[in-house]
């Protein structure tokens, strides 16, 4: 019969399942728990260019490890390019290149970033301070800085320290201010950190900007973090550009060094470089077993680890996905809820991962409510379906606007997020709610949306859990089971919960 | 709670999951649907059948009709606006005459010649479809109801529904509209369903949004007892709907009507489980008994036959 043909290929699916998740967690040792302790980073940079029909050569600055990180399983990814790594001025820079190149061109730099317990010890020679050039009246306006931060200081440390505080103040134009000479008032950091470096050289302190990273759980797209390092007392010490202060947070990643731009490209011109970090749950297991090329498993050629860090997060969220929609599905059927559109909870509580919950639930309320607000006035106007469905849509579109300029100049962020609900889900849920308080009452609308508000929450949960998250990421192969479960729900024919009351009064004879 | 759920196993109640999985998917063959989802198909399929519906005045099928369409219903003082694939009885309007120039609804209330063209220009676009999708609007005889319900009805048209099961009836009820229902026979609406006695056409008990009532709460008259009219043509045509669609389990609409008899008014595929609350009993064992017999009863005579014998009240 035909459950039994779903019985057979659930037990399959289940099978295969549990069986690819036993494997990798007993004779892999794949840990089942994500592993706090061990915190390891995976660090990408993504070069797109557009080559000028002909030969081409990229260089890209690659971060160098230090005394905090170390820098392993670097992985560059282009095909038909040569390769050559290269050292200098406390720089990495790898550069590729290729005869002839086409069109649009994609390199990717990948590579694994570790803390550092051992410490190094490493011989410095001092470095050389570069000669500064400045014409007459820069060198004046130096000095009257220097002397100023001088009489304030005691010794380099504190020097250093007046130097960066003095170079972050405003200038004020032509108001015999010396640093109006020195930088423009709307100077970048790379700027002040510039002529830092500068004041310093004539002070015969070595120094560098610094441009890195912040190591953070993990960002599709990060943004550059400037210091100063400064050569003193025999070492290079890490210096806050925007307090002077001779410490940096302990997340920063140097990239790489100087004011030049992380990427230069020649026969071809550079569209853009991105960046990105994950916090990387596996433990170091993996990743010895990565270097181990001898041993490596063709099962972890396939896993999601070995993807593109921005993909690997997109699959983050995307995994999460079917155990919402079990969730769905059980309610549904299992309980009896009734919700608007199948799958819209899932949606809107895939908005709430951005939106946090609570702002989630107000904005979607807001949303909703001034939707509905809207519609009942269309409904006056007597509009045809599409046209009306449109108005709404736009309207949702308006509302969402409205409500991120009003919170933004509330200074309430959270507000701004809202702009991540899907709108077409958003209207689709006003049009369907209107529709069921003009014919079954306010009472069954506002019953309906709550309850799928209350299902959105509920996927929210579950779907948010740190363990649910990482046993998917880590064992897709589960998502299999997932599907059993869901499949054998499909031929459940018992009661619903909300059917056993329903149908009471047949129960009491 | 275990033990609520044990007893209305007992009683063969099913669910939702139990009539999707056994019997709707099982018995409906999906691509028969829209036979049944479309009234105005399954008005076309009855008069080849030769089994009587409410005769269709005007299709309304695109936009540009509702220009024509004052002119058209000129002609009729009484008519029902019906989307052919409504569900629910969502979108249906029954105007009873005219009055200021103005259409009247059953409930008295007016509406303009405006209103109703933009009423049927919603149903055109789909908003009371089930997927949607574009609709028609039908516009069809409206049912002058047999006095038997008089007095057990509120405003509305009573109507009697049938589930079949491979052509065999199995449950009947009678939906007498109330006035919280607003003249519609739905039970969830606060429509009044009273189970009949298959053998006998009378009704049984009589219930009112999950309670067993024995009077109308508008017009106070006993529901109890009271025999359906033409209960042998009834039963026959129900029974032949089988033959007519080819859906094993349907929920068959009957309004009787003065003049006309019983009239076919609706098919559905998906009947709701309502009437087992109507008719105090579980569809469960007489569904089951009816697979179990069913090679045995090849005509429409032995099915309505087999119905009256086990379906009766004093034979379950």
């Amino acid at each position: 019969m035909n459950n039994k043909h779903l019985y057979w290929l659930a037990g399959c699916l289940c099978l295969l399942g549990a069986g690819l998740f036993l494997y990798k967690s007993l004779v892999l040792k794949f840990p089942v728990i994500p592993e706090k302790q061990a915190q390891i980073w995976n660090i990408e940079a993504k070069v797109l260019y557009t080559s000028a029909e002909g030969p081409a050569k990229v260089q890209l600055s690659i971060p160098r490890g230090n005394h905090r990180f170390s820098i392993t399983d670097e992985e560059f990814i282009s095909s038909g390019y040569g390769l050559d790594i290269k050292r200098k001025a406390g720089n990495r820079q790898a550069a590729w290149t290729i005869r002839h190149a086409t069109g649009e061109q994609v390199l990717y730099y990948k590579a694994t970033v570790r803390p550092r317990t051992d410490s190094i010890e490493t011989k410095l020679t001092t470095p050389k301070v570069p000669e500064i050039e400045y014409v007459e009246a820069q060198r004046v306006a130096a000095n009257a800085i220097i002397a100023e931060a001088k009489n304030k200081s005691a010794d380099n440390e504190s020097f250093i320290r007046e130097i960066i505080v003095r170079l972050n103040k405003p200038v004020t134009q032509g108001a015999n201010d010396p640093l109006s000479i020195l930088i423009r008032p709307k100077a970048t950091t790379v700027q002040r950190l510039e002529v830092a470096t500068q004041l310093l050289a004539i002070e015969n302190i070595p120094a560098r900007i610094v441009n890195g990273i912040q190591l953070v759980d993990f960002d599709r797209h990060t943004k550059y973090v400037r210091w100063l390092e400064v050569y003193h007392t025999h070492e290079w010490k890490s210096y806050n550009a925007a307090t002077g202060q001779p410490e940096i947070p302990e997340n920063y990643l140097p990239w790489w060094r100087g004011d030049k731009s992380i990427a230069n490209v020649t026969g071809g011109k550079l569209v853009s470089v991105k960046t990105a970090v994950s916090r990387n749950d596996e433990s170091a297991l993996i990743s010895a077993l990565w270097r181990q090329k001898a041993i490596r498993p063709f099962l972890y050629e396939f896993s999601l680890l070995a993807l593109p860090l921005d993909t690997q997060n997109v699959y983050r969220v995307l995994l999460t996905v079917p155990i919402g929609v079990l969730l769905l599905v059980l309610l549904r059927n299992i309980i009896g809820i009734k919700t608007f559109g199948t799958f819209m909870p899932v949606l809107i509580a895939m908005a709430f991962r951005e939106t946090q919950l609570l702002w989630g639930v107000i904005l979607f309320s807001l949303v909703v409510s001034m939707g509905l607000g809207i519609r009942f006035y269309l409904e006056q106007l007597k509009l045809l379906l599409v046209p009306r469905l449109a108005a709404v849509l736009i309207t949702v579109i308006v509302l969402m606007l409205a409500i991120s300029l009003f919170s933004h100049k509330l200074g309430i962020h959270s507000g701004l997020s809202v702009a991540l609900f899907p709108m077409v889900i958003l209207t689709m849920t006003i049009e369907r709610m209107s529709i069921i308080w003009d014919e079954r009452g306010a009472r069954e609308s506002l019953k309906q949306g709550i309850g799928s508000l209350i299902v959105a929450v509920l996927a929210f949960l579950v779907m948010n859990i740190e363990l649910v998250r990482y046993l998917l990421f880590i064992f897709p192969e589960l998502l299999l089971i997932v599907l059993a479960i869901t499949l054998l729900l499909g031929r459940y024919s018992g009661y619903r919960l909300l059917e056993i009351f329903r149908f009471k009064v047949l129960a009491a004879r | 709670m275990l033990g609520l759920i044990k007893n209305l196993h007992k009683a063969g109640v099913i669910g939702i999951n139990k009539r999707n999985a056994d019997y709707t998917l099982r018995y409906n063959p999906r691509r028969l649907y829209p036979l049944v989802d479309d009234k105005a198909q399954t008005k076309q399929l009855a008069f080849q059948a030769g089994i009587a519906t409410p005769e269709l005045y005007y299709t309304v099928e695109i936009e540009h009709q509702i220009k024509g369409l004052p002119a058209i219903l000129e002609q009729y003082s009484e008519f029902v606006i019906k989307p052919a694939q409504g569900s629910g009885g969502d979108g249906i309007v029954v105007i009873t005459g005219r009055r200021m120039g103005q259409y009247q609804k059953a409930s008295g209330a007016l509406l303009s010649q405006s209103e109703i063209q933009h009423h049927v220009s919603n149903v055109l676009s789909g908003l009371y479809s089930l997927g949607g999708q574009p609709d028609k609007a039908l516009i069809e005889y409206r049912v002058q109801f047999d006095p038997v319900f008089e007095n057990i009805t509120y405003l509305g048209v009573p109507d009697i529904r049938i589930i079949i099961l491979l052509g065999v009836p199995v449950m009947a009820m009678v939906r007498l509209p109330t006035r919280t229902s607003d003249g519609k026979a739905n039970l969830h609406q606060g429509a009044i369903g009273a189970g009949i006695d298959i053998a006998t056409g009378k009704t049984l008990t009589a219930v009112l949004k999950n309670h067993i009532i024995s009077e109308h709460p508008d017009t106070g008259t006993h529901l109890e007892k009271i025999q359906v009219p033409h209960w042998d043509s009834i039963l026959e045509i129900a029974a032949q709907c089988y033959e007519m669609t080819g859906l094993g389990y349907q929920g068959v609409d009957i309004v009787l009507d003065r003049d006309k008899g019983p009239l076919v008014l609706e098919l559905n595929a998906r009947p709701g489980l309502n009437i087992q609350i109507a008719n105090s009993s579980g569809l469960l064992h007489r569904l089951q008994l009816v697979e179990q017999h069913i090679d045995s009863l090849t005509d429409t005579a032995s099915r309505i036959q087999f119905a009256r014998q086990h379906f009766g009240v004093n034979t379950v």
